[in-house]
């Protein structure tokens, strides 16, 4: 029996989208499974964003709050840093100062950070809020503004608060973050609302809620095939957006990132275990679709960024 | 790809004898290929129809056991392409290589870093599944001995000998012979000594090709000469080619029904790094994988690795569940808070995810929904006041808590009364609706 490669070519396309203005970066855009260019285009690598944040990260574990001792402590030093010293492609900047269980910071406190951000570095920005439904809708508006002209990201626009965001986001010529939680269909239905509002679904990047390894893992690695899917064999336009793989925060707050060694000597080094954690969360949600990844550990991006060069 | 029950009727003798106990052949052939009987109940059927139906229904990728008794693996019979579809069967092995070049000290860590590779996660015992013995020495005797000493300490693992040489194989497998061990290194120009030290020491013939097309051909020639049980190296080394050659393989199997591919698949993913290869490694359990061959096996690094393979090998039309119990959270004092939540995993681990992010520790009262969430299960009247009453007293909590106040999830608030009702002098409070919002909600209660 003779072989031949079973190859296989879609009718859909993931949306290239590009962010940043002095410097850009594009991600998404491939007419086929994730790394599969043996059978299709792969025009971009994905794209990882160093996270970081308005307050200094002490709920980080010790792992990785120890690398970003000396600059976590003032935003705009740790942007540089990571832009500088890590040679960061992207950074995301979390508010989650403005949380109310937080510091509850106020709009203008984010948008001042959010300046003294954006005049540090020259990589494109994310731009996230604190998650809380509320409170992201007041100051998620308002840091748009501060940010126009970047060319950022901006999110996370969930169903109970995306018209305001998604407005402030059109308004000012950023893309947004969708986020629902880990069902393909709310996901669909959110990207659909969104482009009834007149937003653009080549602005859109996808988050059908990330989840750490050993923690949920297998569903957004699910979901996101399943989206996948959906883009390009069913051509399913508003399923075409590039998928975000929120990583860092899901696993620096699992067990297995902060149990040391001594407790559990079975779970070995603490230090390897953590970044390790990181690093395989964010290489399989990029073997099931994510395109973006937000990551938190320098090593785990490294080591990331090598595997994605062993597979462009 | 099976017959369809046309098909299956075409080659039967078509008399409806009704010896095989349905009514008429056709019938019989619509019951076959729903696999809902066997070809034997017939006992008019020709030899050729015979072989025709056995190869149609023979699982397009060859189910096969490494290693023998408690610890062997099964491979293969895999079904789908993507996990939504249907669960991924049989998880992928995984082998740490040990060559004939290195010294005893080295040789006698690695054996223990197998043997003491046990964990268990989520109820599952998971561990390294097996050896590969490399004959990087070029040498027989060297593999021998190195073989004879792994037979001797690690009796019950799994074992893959590596050799081109058939002087080596054959000297090397003796002491595995019967325990289903893997000859790996059958190529085009050792083949047939190859597969006779195979079949004497009933092992499973590895081939190692370059290129699909290779391992195609391979394959058929190690069938022609009387080994069924394969696997194949098709060559892929780089992340790259793992992920084409891999793909194309389980495709051309379940896909075009092409034969000669339908084998469980083998990936040498060894790097420098250890950290580096548990990536690459997990390319392997995530992209079709049946056995990956590693060069290290710490224990953080397993324990990715295993939790990987254990997450994409979940039955995704199962939800999965956590044990019914009261889990305790940091170190809780007959003081702590004491909640409850269902047993759906998801909401297992986001529950007790957030009460650990709060740092106080805390009394987490799981209870049995069958893998329902929160307000499914009450939908369901699976999460009830009297059953969740009966949970909470036959769990013994009241041995070790001093007060009597049971935090339930907000969205359940309207159960308050019917717990407080059943569960005499206990306080219900309604927590927070969604886990996020439990730090905030557990630090003010102990404040």
């Amino acid at each position: 029996m003779a072989f031949a490669e079973p190859k296989e070519a879609f009718p859909g396309q993931v949306v290239p989208v590009t962010i940043g203005s002095e410097i850009q970066e594009t991600f998404g855009g491939e007419n086929t499974l994730p790394f599969h260019k043996f059978e299709g285009s792969v025009p971009n690598r994905p794209l990882i964003a160093y996270e970081i944040q308005d307050v200094p990260p002490e709920d980080w574990p010790e792992t990785v709050r120890k690398v970003y001792e000396g600059v976590s402590d003032d935003p705009v030093k740790w942007a540089r840093y990571c832009e500088d010293e890590l040679k960061a492609r992207s950074i995301a900047l979390r508010l989650v100062g403005t949380h109310p269980d937080s510091k509850n910071l106020s709009a203008d406190d984010a948008a001042t950070v959010v300046k003294g951000v954006l005049d540090a570095v020259k990589v494109p920005i994310i731009i996230m809020g604190s998650n809380h439904v509320e409170k992201d809708a007041e100051v998620l508006p308002r840091v748009a503004e501060v940010a126009k002209g970047r060319n950022c990201i901006i999110g996370k626009a969930q169903e109970k608060n995306y018209k305001t965001i998604a407005a402030a986001a059109m308004a000012n010529d950023h893309k947004l973050i969708a986020m629902s939680e880990l069902d393909i269909n709310l996901s669909k239905q959110l990207n659909i609302l969104l482009t009834q509002m007149g937003f653009s679904r080549e602005k859109i990047i996808t988050d059908p809620m990330c989840s750490a390894l050993g923690y949920g893992l297998e569903y957004t690695y699910s979901v996101m095939e399943r989206i996948r899917l959906a883009a390009l064999a069913q051509n399913d336009e508003v399923m075409q957006p590039p998928m975000l793989g929120d990583v860092g925060m899901y696993v620096w707050k699992i067990k297995e990132t902060q149990a040391p060694e001594d407790v559990l000597p079975e779970w070995g080094s603490l230090e390897e275990r953590g970044i390790l954690w990181e690093a395989m969360t964010a290489t399989s949600l990029m073997l099931a679709g994510a395109e973006l990844l937000i990551m938190r550990h320098p090593r785990a991006v490294e080591y990331t960024e090598r595997f994605i060069d062993e597979l462009m | 790809m099976a017959l369809t029950g046309v098909e299956i009727f075409k080659l039967l003798p078509k008399t409806n004898c009704k010896k095989c106990g349905f009514p008429t052949c056709l019938a019989f052939a619509m019951k076959l290929a729903q696999r809902q009987a066997s070809l034997d109940a017939c006992p008019d059927v020709s030899e050729e129809a015979k072989k025709i139906l056995g190869e149609a229904s023979a699982p397009p990728i060859r189910p096969i056991t490494f290693g023998t008794g408690e610890k062997a693996v099964k491979m293969g019979e895999e079904t789908v392409l993507f996990r939504h579809e249907k669960k991924f069967v049989n998880p992928n092995a995984f082998v740490l290589e040990i060559k004939d070049t290195e010294d005893d000290a080295t040789v006698d860590s690695k054996l223990n870093d197998v043997l003491t590779s046990e964990i268990n996660r989520v109820g599952q015992l998971l561990r390294i599944d097996g050896i590969c013995i490399t004959n990087e020495s070029g040498d027989a005797g060297k593999l021998q001995s190195l073989a004879e000493r792994i037979a001797q300490k690690a009796p019950e693992v799994a074992v893959m000998v590596n050799t081109e040489n058939p002087d080596a194989a054959d000297a090397a497998l003796k002491p595995f012979s019967g325990k289903n061990p893997i000859l790996y290194g059958i190529t085009e120009a050792n083949a047939e000594k190859m597969v006779e030290i195979a079949k004497a020491n009933k092992a499973i013939a590895g081939i190692k090709a370059q290129g699909l097309e290779a391992a195609a051909a391979l394959t058929e020639k190690v069938k022609g000469l009387g080994l069924e049980d394969i696997v194949i190296d098709s060559g892929a080394r780089t992340a790259s080619e793992i992920l084409e050659h891999n793909t194309y393989i389980r495709r051309a199997a379940l896909k075009k029904n092409f034969k000669p591919l339908g084998y469980p698949v083998i990936n040498f993913v060894q790097r420098d790094e250890p950290m580096y290869e548990a990536l690459v490694a997990g390319l392997g359990v995530c992209k079709y994988a049946s056995i990956v061959v590693m060069s290290s096996a710490e224990k953080w690094k397993n324990l990715a690795l295993f939790t990987l393979r254990q997450n994409i090998y979940t039955d995704p039309q199962v939800p999965m569940q956590v044990e019914q119990k009261i889990y305790k959270i940091g170190e809780p004092t007959p003081d702590s808070p004491l909640l409850i939540t269902t047993n759906f995993s998801l909401t297992y681990f986001i529950v007790s995810g957030e009460v650990e992010n709060s740092k106080v520790p805390a009394y987490l009262a799981v209870m049995d929904c069958e893998g329902l969430s929160v307000l499914t299960a009450w939908a369901a009247g699976k999460f009830t006041g009297s059953k969740i009453a009966n949970f909470i007293k036959e769990s013994g909590i009241e041995n070790e808590i001093k007060h009597r106040e049971l935090i339930i999830p907000g969205y359940v608030a309207i159960l308050s009364g019917a717990i407080e009702e059943k569960l005499e002098g206990w306080k219900v409070t309604v927590g927070p609706r969604e886990a996020n919002a439990l730090p905030a909600f557990l630090r003010q209660k102990v404040a």
